[in-house]
């Protein structure tokens, strides 16, 4: 084979274009005759409508359109968005693309106005008048399970969306022989996804070809296109969707969203393009989210701290709709074992419809709450016994010998939780070597007597990653003789392109930008997946390096014939087939031409024609990453502000496909897991469920000097379960940082005796609890 | 109600008179009137500095700043940073492609505008002052680290 590429820190093939201003996203294309849309959006969280007088806004000069439910087609009328069917859930509840009588959040959307531009859409989105009829709103999601509480939904028959069961082993049993229980009643509050570009959409409705494109800011352009056509009820051929550069993803954009089938309605409506860019108070509003869980969690332990068992109740809050069913608490349920080993395991987690946007996963998805569960309770248990926090872990660590090692549950892609690959206590064994663990009681000592207040906090994750059911690749040399590669993995960010031009061009003997990639167009690729649960190295990496491989052959066994030479004999360089070890070689180009054959003339016999292959890549089960965190924080007791000051990672994503994008995944996964550990809150008012932080100044997220570099370490346990032996990187970053870095704070403030059940843990939460601790100190407090 | 100027303006050494509404805000003007999409728009608020454009050689939020505003005024924006007429970045840019300073690049307009007065103003930032410069820069990909390292990069081989 040609040069390795894989594994190389190839600089991205994405870069040149976004860093001159020549990016091609959604709001960055004027097509001839576009109009603007804007939303007229719910400002109760809980109202019935009575009804909606739009005649002011029809009349402003500039509007052309302002439609409602009632304006859309009749087949609307009754269609709600598609949610995610699942047994278990007693109350699958999705929106109707507009709202119809009851409205269930704050930013729900009732009617979109079109107009010349967005100023004069805005305008006339303001003279909307409804009629709103204000009914008792359910906010928080543990009042909201209690009989009698006020309901989501004025025609359901309470708030439980979803009893999930999960569990192994004999749990009573684990307490009964238990030599010690240690609990917690723990709080994690998960923020939005807060890409800086928005969601958008740019539907156009060709009247003259008949066919309708849709330019949108989507994770998963095949999937849109479904349910677009699934929702018109047209053939597949007359839409096409695209996503060309998308401005951040995190999970959010994965979502199929009312936003997009309206904006394509108003297309068709008015026959011209139509434009919706969301604006940041859109995205604080309607866009998905994930949001609160309460964790009640009991864990057994014999003498030596070896657990036992492990006993959970949770509480789900679910927003007002159901986008993506369930999987995000089960993904929850099914992420607390992580790397250790746990004989009896019981879950119960209760799903609950409140009056806030909708929740589906953002970047980690329901993992470092339950992550947060683990390592709390795992420190809980190290205090108890009087261990150390590192050894009570190793104590309980899956041995590498074990892999594969399953754990008993079945994950969210329907197959037995099976670990394929990775050696956890080499993970462990690497983190704490490089944070200098054993050393840091020192550190704290002198700086305690400085004054200062530092802390260190360990935590570590497995997650389930590249999931199925599958992505694609067509890999094509036309007559041009380019490499061409087609997938539909979208990209947000990741650098997709880069990744496939590596895999591909290895293949090839070409350098990665030769290869001329297409992504996320359903004009390029029929079948595609999406870009979510750190998939694509898997599947849309898998998928290309089995098409280029056959395309490979394709071109020697071409070569072969025409320069008369064995297969073997032929290498593939710069664009040529060449006889090894002589001059003799022949073009791609020429090899394209001679297998697009003359017209009227007969192929040569064994021949057929193009030089193309499409695969797709169905992963029979998810690939488990882990991941071992380190955080070192300094408390400022008198503001409660924390530094992370360091910060290292052990990392195992089987083999890196390029460690530069790897490691950017990494830092950039911190950066989330910092703003859900130390600032990103979403606050509701606890009467009206209106939302209190809906600007970027009032919700924060970590800026440059709130994020350290990840000191990264990298083990490699290639999974068995796909050809290139990767696993995602999309997430690991995230995922344990708040675990961690809250076990840092409150180590720090040890002197006062602080003990930390929630996340994120602002400065006044902080303060208040160092100044109790300092009263009790002092004796004035018993 | 859309009460009109005639401006003038300066956009990367060119000049532009256009009638605008007062109430366009300059963002708007460059992505949608001179068709420069480069400068992006991510909360339109004056949090998140990805609309970041020099006006005058100083850093403006071009979403809180409003076209009339610009009147007789140059502004650079990120199409005008690299050297004209040449197929070569500017040295920041080609730091930010060595160092993977950029992920989806919805935020990198701002950096770049932002982080070329920093360096024009202080040829030899420490980590720290970097960091202190693009705090008013979000970032919801990179974790920062990529930027912080090419812009020190950038700084070395810019004084060289
Ligand atoms: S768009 Fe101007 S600061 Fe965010
Ligand atoms: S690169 Fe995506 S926001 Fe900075």
């Amino acid at each position: 084979m040609s040069e390795r590429l894989v594994g190389k820190a190839i600089k991205r093939l994405e870069d040149p274009a976004l860093l001159t201003g020549r990016g091609r996203f959604v709001d960055d294309f004027h097509l001839p005759g576009t109009l603007h849309a804007a939303f007229v959006r719910s400002e109760e969280a809980h109202a019935k409508i009575n009804g909606i007088d739009k005649s002011a806004a029809v009349a402003l000069p500039g509007v052309h359109a302002v439609l409602t439910l009632a304006d859309l087609p009749k087949r609307f009328h009754a269609m709600r968005m598609h949610g995610m069917p699942n047994p278990h859930v007693t109350q699958n509840i999705m929106p109707y693309v507009l709202a119809k009588d009851e409205v269930c959040h704050v930013g729900e959307p009732i009617a979109i106005v079109i107009a010349d531009d967005r100023y004069i859409a805005e305008d006339a989105a303001a003279l909307v008048m409804v009629d709103y009829e204000p009914l008792p709103t359910a906010g928080d999601c543990r009042a909201a399970m209690a009989p009698g509480a006020a309901l989501a939904h004025m025609n359901s028959p309470d708030n439980i969306a979803a009893m999930l069961h999960f569990g192994y082993g004999d749990i009573d049993a684990a307490f009964k022989n238990a030599a010690h229980v240690v609990k917690e009643n723990l709080f994690m509050h998960r923020g939005l996804g807060h890409s800086i570009e928005g969601r958008a959409v740019l539907a156009h409705y060709d009247t003259f070809a008949d066919h309708l494109t849709v330019y949108t800011a989507s994770q998963g352009p095949h999937a849109a296109k479904r349910a677009i056509v699934g929702m018109l009820d047209w053939d597949e051929e007359r839409v096409r969707v695209v996503a060309l550069d998308v401005g951040g993803g995190f999970g959010p954009k994965m979502s199929f969203y009312a936003e997009q089938i309206v904006t394509v309605l108003a297309s068709l409506h008015v026959n011209r393009p139509v434009k919706w860019i969301e604006d940041r108070r859109e995205h604080f509003n309607s866009a998905t989210q994930e949001r609160d869980q309460y964790w009640d969690v009991e864990m057994a332990m014999d003498a030596q701290g070896k657990i036992l068992g492990l006993r959970i109740a949770m509480i789900h809050d679910k927003g007002a709709f159901m986008p993506h069913g369930t999987i995000l608490p089960h993904i929850s349920c099914t992420t607390v074992p992580g790397p250790f080993i746990i004989p009896a395991y019981k879950i119960d987690c209760s799903v609950v419809l409140t009056n806030k946007p909708p929740v589906a996963p953002v970047r980690g998805a329901g993992r470092p709450q339950a992550v947060f569960a683990m390592e709390r309770i795992m420190d809980a248990a190290a205090a108890k016994l009087g261990l150390d926090r590192v050894e009570i872990r190793r104590r309980n660590l899956i041995p590498a010998e074990a892999m594969p090692y399953s754990i008993g549950l079945t994950f969210r892609d329907g197959k037995p939780l099976t670990y394929d690959s990775g050696d956890y206590p080499q993970l462990f064994d690497k983190v704490t070597k490089a944070a200098d663990y054993a050393g840091f009681a020192k550190r704290q000592e002198a700086a305690l007597k400085n004054g200062r207040y530092i802390g260190i906090g360990i935590a570590s994750a497995i997650e389930g990653t590249g999931l199925g059911p599958f992505e694609g690749a067509t890999v094509r040399i036309g007559p041009s003789g380019t490499v061409t590669l087609l997938t539909g993995a979208a990209d947000q960010g990741q650098g997709h392109a880069t990744t496939v031009a590596q895999i591909c061009a290895e293949q090839f003997g070409i350098r990665p930008d030769d290869v001329r990639v297409v992504t996320a167009d359903t004009a390029a690729i029929a079948n595609g997946t999406g870009t979510f649960a750190s998939r694509q190295a898997v599947n849309a990496g898998s998928s290309t390096h089995l098409a280029a491989i056959q395309v490979r052959e394709k071109v020697l066994a071409i070569a072969s014939h025409i320069l008369e030479a064995a297969p073997s004999d032929i290498e593939l360089a710069d664009g040529n087939a060449i006889v090894k070890g002589t001059d003799k070689k022949i073009s791609f180009r020429d090899i394209a031409r001679a297998v697009t054959g003359q017209s009227g003339f007969a192929l040569p016999k064994g021949i057929e024609p193009g030089l193309e292959a499409t695969r797709y890549f169905t992963p029979e089960q998810a690939a488990y990453a882990s991941g071992n965190h380190i955080a070192e924080v300094e408390v400022d007791i008198e503001t409660g502000g924390v530094k992370v000051t360091n910060y290292w990672i052990s990392h195992d994503c089987g083999v890196v496909i390029n460690p530069l994008l790897v490691e950017g995944q990494v830092q950039g996964g911190l950066a989330h897991g910092i703003g859900n550990a130390l600032l990103e809150w979403m606050h509701y008012d606890a009467d009206t469920c209106q939302p209190l932080t809906t600007t970027l100044a009032d919700y924060l997220l970590p800026t440059a000097d709130a994020v350290p570099k990840a000191l990264i370490s990298h083990v490699v346990s290639p999974s068995p379960l796909n050809p290139l032996g990767v696993k995602g990187a999309g997430e690991g970053g995230t995922i344990p940082a708040p675990a961690a870095i809250i076990s840092a704070i409150e180590h720090a403030l040890t002197p006062f005796g602080v003990h930390l059940t929630q996340a994120p843990v602002p400065p006044h939460h902080l303060v208040e609890l160092i100044n109790k601790g300092r009263r009790k100190n002092s004796g004035l407090l018993a | 109600m859309t009460d009109t100027r005639t401006i003038t303006v300066t956009v990367n050494g060119k000049s532009y008179t256009k009638d605008v509404p007062t109430r366009l805000l300059l963002s708007d003007f460059l992505r949608h009137e001179l068709m420069l999409t480069g400068t992006h728009v991510g909360c339109e608020h004056g949090v998140c500095g990805a609309c970041t454009v020099l006006l005058d050689g100083r850093s403006a939020r071009s979403c809180l700043t409003l076209a009339v505003q610009a009147n007789g005024h140059e502004v650079t924006t990120i199409e005008g940073i690299a050297p004209e007429g040449s197929n070569e970045l500017h040295p920041l840019q080609q730091a930010f492609q060595d160092h993977h300073g950029l992920q989806c690049g919805y935020c990198t307009p701002g950096m770049l505008t932002t982080l070329i007065e920093l360096l024009r103003d202080n040829p030899t930032p420490s980590e720290s002052e970097v960091r202190s410069a693009i705090s008013g820069n979000l970032c919801r990909c990179t974790g920062y680290q990529g930027i912080v390292e090419a812009t020190l990069d950038a700084a070395r081989k810019m004084r060289a």
